[in-house]
């Protein structure tokens, strides 16, 4: 019952400029079954995102596969939310139609938009902004309007790149809690990419810990911890304890 | 709100106050024959003639002004208009697709340089004296800026709201409509700005040389007739609806573009 399997993945970018060629990942093995929380956890330009950009369909593999319900991916589509890093709004509409533009792609009334709109707006804290343009906001209001937008798409497979990273600690903190309720509910699954270990391992049921240079999946770890995650059990720690050692032999570990 | 802030500043009249009361001294000394260098005063009695016909003393031209403009703006309305349909249009054409690029630029290009006066008499042999060849001269000076500044809109797009766009189901029409197209609205505008300017030059010079009315074709009459102070009030008057034209697409700017008001720079405020 897998829904994203990732096989045998590389990617390498080619720089004509320069002559070199990077590669972000190489031979790639992961797979998330339904309703699974994946967190992606590892240094900076380990290639979590171009990782996550496969999965959406905005970029190709140069070799092996990726899967979403057993299609190999070709194109980004409505069946997979993207949260991007930077919010990625539309700066010329409201809060309301950047929640609700995936409803305008598809040709809805405005009525039914903005009904819809209101409802994923209050789901992230953004109610009495509605009318406000992204200009007008702070970047993490901006980010949680992305959200907003992924969710309302109601996709199988929510992908999340660093959503949290812009918000101050409080309301990030809120937004976890609030991303696992969420989850918890509805759930689906997710691909979270971070490089917040406490993050990863607050919020998923997996963690696959990278390394760079080549990017690879160094291990993926099951975590099954009770939910509400204590950051301060012992057995938090002890995994947490674990993730660190994975990381620092690589180097870049706090890249 | 700047442009409203103005409004209550007196010291904007200054320098145009004291323009007109020199002109008028220099004009009333005699060192000029009065008819060569009319002073305003003589102008504004000519100009509300025209507009009112107050004693007659424009003959044919007197209360006629207002059918003068209404001939020069629906030419630039026209030309204008089609200018702006095809300009846009291409110009999103042009700056999405590779293949349309390649296929029509260069020859778009080529045509750029030549000047859209020295289409006249072209014009005059293709769509004789009357609108037709003031309207396609219009059109010529207005089309290029506007082409121009969209396709450097389109091409200028963020990549990544075009991925949000695509994240949210979107096909390539959906993309252009919903995203390409508003996201190139403030060049599409800024080449509205430039075009009116070409669109008015170009209006008046057609009506001088190949239309027998509007606000040119008065100018260049009154010239044959020696009456300058008719020529500066049509010059005068070009300018205001030249200056009218400008404000409304200002105006039409900003409601279409409010979503950039805070994110620009737009001239700091003393
Ligand atoms: N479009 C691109 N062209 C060339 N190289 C790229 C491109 N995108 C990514 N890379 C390279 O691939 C590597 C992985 O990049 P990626 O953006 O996936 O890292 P990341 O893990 O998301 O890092 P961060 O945590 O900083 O966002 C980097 O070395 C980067 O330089
Ligand atoms: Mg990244």
């Amino acid at each position: 019952m897998a829904t994203i399997e990732i096989s045998g993945v590389s990617k390498i970018f080619k720089d004509a400029k320069r002559k070199s060629d990077v590669t972000a990942l190489s031979n790639v093995d992961v797979t998330v079954k339904k309703n699974e929380f994946l967190c992606l956890l590892g240094p900076s330009g380990c290639g979590k995102s171009t990782l996550l950009n496969m999965i959406a369909g905005f970029d190709k593999p140069t070799a092996g596969t990726v899967k979403v319900d057993g299609q190999v991916v070709e194109a980004p589509g409505s069946d997979r939310g993207v949260v991007f890093q930077q919010a990625n709004l539309m700066p010329w509409l409201p809060v309301w139609e950047n929640v609700a533009f995936h409803l305008k792609m598809r040709g809805a009334m405005k009525a039914e938009r903005r009904e819809k709109a209101q409802l994923y707006i209050n789901m992230v804290g953004l109610t009495g902004f509605e009318n406000h343009f992204p200009s007008e906001l702070s970047g993490g209001m901006n980010q949680r309007v992305g959200i907003a937008r992924a969710l309302l798409m109601n996709p199988g497979v929510i992908l999340m790149d660093e959503p949290f990273g812009a918000l101050d600690e409080q309301t990030r903190m809120d937004m976890q809690n609030e991303l696992v309720r969420i989850w918890e509910e509805h759930k689906g699954t997710i691909v979270f990419v971070t490089h917040g270990i406490d993050e990863a391992l607050t919020l998923g049921t997996h963690v696959a810990v990278m390394s760079a240079r080549p990017g690879r999946i160094a291990e993926l770890i099951h975590l099954d911890l009770p939910r509400p995650r204590d950051i301060t059990s012992p057995r938090f720690n002890d995994v947490k304890r674990h993730i660190l050692d994975l990381l620092r032999p690589s180097g870049a570990a706090h890249g | 709100m700047a442009s409203l802030m103005r409004y209550g500043r007196p010291e904007r009249f200054i320098v145009p106050v004291l323009i007109l009361a020199g002109w008028e001294m220099f004009s009333r000394s005699g060192a000029l024959p009065p008819a060569l260098l009319p002073a305003p005063s003589a102008v504004a009695w000519a100009w509300a003639d025209w507009i009112f016909n107050i004693d007659g003393n424009t003959q044919s031209y007197a209360g006629h002004w207002i059918f003068d403009v209404m001939a020069s703006t629906w030419r630039v309305a026209a030309g204008f208009a089609i200018a702006t349909i095809l300009g846009v249009a291409l110009g999103i054409a042009i700056g999405w697709s590779r293949l349309i690029e390649v296929t029509i630029e260069p020859t778009l290009q080529m045509l750029r340089p030549i000047p859209p006066v020295s289409w006249i008499p072209l014009a005059i042999i293709w769509f004789g004296i009357a609108d037709k060849p003031a309207i396609f001269l219009v059109f010529l000076g207005a089309f290029f800026p506007i082409l121009i500044n969209t396709i450097h809109g389109v091409k200028t797009v963020d990549r990544n709201l075009i991925r949000a766009g695509a994240m949210v189901g979107g096909g390539q029409h959906q993309l252009l409509r919903f995203i390409v197209l508003p996201a190139a609205m403030p060049s599409i505008f800024a080449g509205l700005r430039i075009s009116i300017g070409s669109a008015w030059m170009l209006t008046v010079t057609a009506e001088m040389v190949a239309v027998k009315s509007g606000v040119g074709y008065v100018l260049w009459d009154s010239y044959y007739f020696l009456r300058y102070d008719i020529v500066i009030a049509a010059m005068a008057s070009i300018g205001l609806l030249g200056y009218l034209s400008d404000l409304l697409i200002r105006m039409i700017s900003a409601r279409v573009l409010r979503w950039q008001q805070g994110t620009t720079l737009s001239g700091s405020e003393g």
